[in-house]
């Protein structure tokens, strides 16, 4: 009997494998990863330094144990080439394998910002633990660390590089911090408290070029001035890995195109986590995965499951000023009602119908996120 | 009275706090939390991932 094939072990790909298991204890499963298969959650990497942990110390478990775990076979250090949709036949590094079901978890890659500059290729950008151990050597010793982009990882990363007593200056071309996510009052609410430890902001500017200096980088932005450090960081954004699925002539848009049940436009070959966009959402956060990863599992186990998309309010992990929010669901016309309380910002989206449709909580204000989130309708 | 740290996103549930907006009274041990409790920030169940014991 040919196996399920997972390809990839993110916490899509392992998570997925341990909702299967506890419904199908025998069918064969496979699991197909680029690197090494230690157990580790994403999340966890930008605030290691003030939880105290080395890189080895996030991982919970390394290949062999997870293969014990989840009765299945992890094949490392392996990358997935082609997909023959027609045969169910997938090509590792030459070598044919055969799959009674195929699940596409590759994760997304990093956006490069377009740089100039004889030290473009040293910028570093982190979306694995492999990436993460490169950052903290390249960062041990460090007293300046630059990050281009204030979005959820780069103001996290920034607050635990505070945390750890190294100097950070925050390069955004926003006008606010997480602009994509929160109304501007609440942004700037962030940019104080992340400012109140010590970063320091260059907002509405670009980084240009990176050039090697004496010691370290010096940074070029839009406006002609100058920022020197001695790691730079790139945090602007993900895209969702569609090429292997698109070359498998699988539909693909932003993200690999899968429906409610998580099937992408090829027989018996779904698609989850980063690199997937189910009925138009590309979602990089942890309980859309979840939900997911619960529903295809039921699905893999004979027992067809549409994925439910609750209210999922994304927290910021930023100690020096938290934030939690639900954004309005994309294309509902509305607008935010603001309050600037004296220790954060409560603002509240509410639609042409005056029903509440997305909020944006920081600081004191984020205590209310449970409360709040049970009033919001599903996402899906 | 302890604090628990979840290994998937990092919420901590302090045992002596609770979680008031969960319906969980502050005092509230962990092993009194039922097991089909979900993180209210990831959605993990209580039960796929124990929480990481921190000092109280």
């Amino acid at each position: 009997m040919n196996p399920i094939i997972i390809v990839g072990s993110g916490l899509s790909g392992y998570t997925l494998a341990r909702e299967f298991r506890k419904l199908d204890k025998d069918t064969p499963l496979r699991i197909i990863t680029a690197d090494d298969g230690r157990f580790y959650s994403k999340p966890m990497l930008s605030n290691a330094l003030s939880s105290g942990r080395t890189p080895d110390q996030l991982a919970t478990a390394d290949a062999a144990q997870m293969a014990a775990q989840l009765n299945t076979v992890i094949q490392t250090y392996s990358r997935v080439n082609a997909i023959d949709t027609a045969r169910h036949i997938i090509s590792v590094d030459g070598q044919e394998l055969e799959y009674a079901k195929l699940v596409l978890a590759l994760g997304a890659d990093v956006i490069k910002p377009p740089l100039k500059g004889d030290a473009a290729d040293a910028v570093i950008s982190v979306n694995d633990l492999g990436d993460y151990t490169h950052f903290r050597a390249v960062i041990a010793g460090a007293k300046h660390v630059a990050i281009i982009g204030a979005g959820l990882i780069g103001c996290e990363f920034a607050n635990d590089l505070r945390s750890a007593g190294i100097a950070v200056d925050v390069i955004s071309t926003g006008s606010a911090p997480l602009n994509r996510l929160l109304p501007e009052a609440a942004g700037h609410a962030l940019q104080e408290g992340l400012a109140h430890i010590g970063v320091n902001w260059h907002i509405d500017r670009s980084v240009t070029a990176v050039d090697r200096a004496a010691q370290g980088y010096r940074l070029t932005l839009s406006d002609g001035s100058i920022i020197e450090a001695d790691a730079v960081l790139s945090c602007v954004g993900l895209r969702p890995r569609t090429m292997l699925a698109g070359a498998a002539g699988i539909h693909t848009a932003h993200g690999i195109a899968v429906d409610r049940f998580l099937a992408t436009s090829a027989p018996d070959v779904y698609a989850m986590g980063d690199c997937a966009e189910v009925e138009g959402l590309v979602l990089f956060y942890v309980m859309p995965l979840m939900n997911a990863a619960r529903a295809l599992a039921k699905t893999l186990a004979g027992e067809p499951t549409p994925v439910v998309y609750p209210p999922m309010p994304v927290v910021v992990k930023t100690p020096a000023h938290p934030v939690a929010v639900s954004p309005p669901p994309p294309g509902v016309m509305g607008e935010w009602k603001i309050e600037v309380l004296g220790s954060g910002v409560r603002a509240l989206f509410f639609d042409a119908g005056n029903k509440l449709r997305g909020f944006a909580l920081t600081g004191t204000a984020v205590s209310e996120k449970n409360a709040l989130a049970k009033e919001l309708p599903a996402l899906l | 009275m302890t604090k628990w740290q979840c290994v998937v996103c990092g919420l901590i549930y302090d045992e002596s706090a609770g979680m008031p907006s969960e319906g969980i009274v502050p005092g509230t041990r962990w092993a009194d939390i039922p097991d089909n409790w979900a993180c209210p920030d990831c959605g993990v169940t209580k039960s796929d991932f124990e929480m990481v014991e921190i000092a109280a």
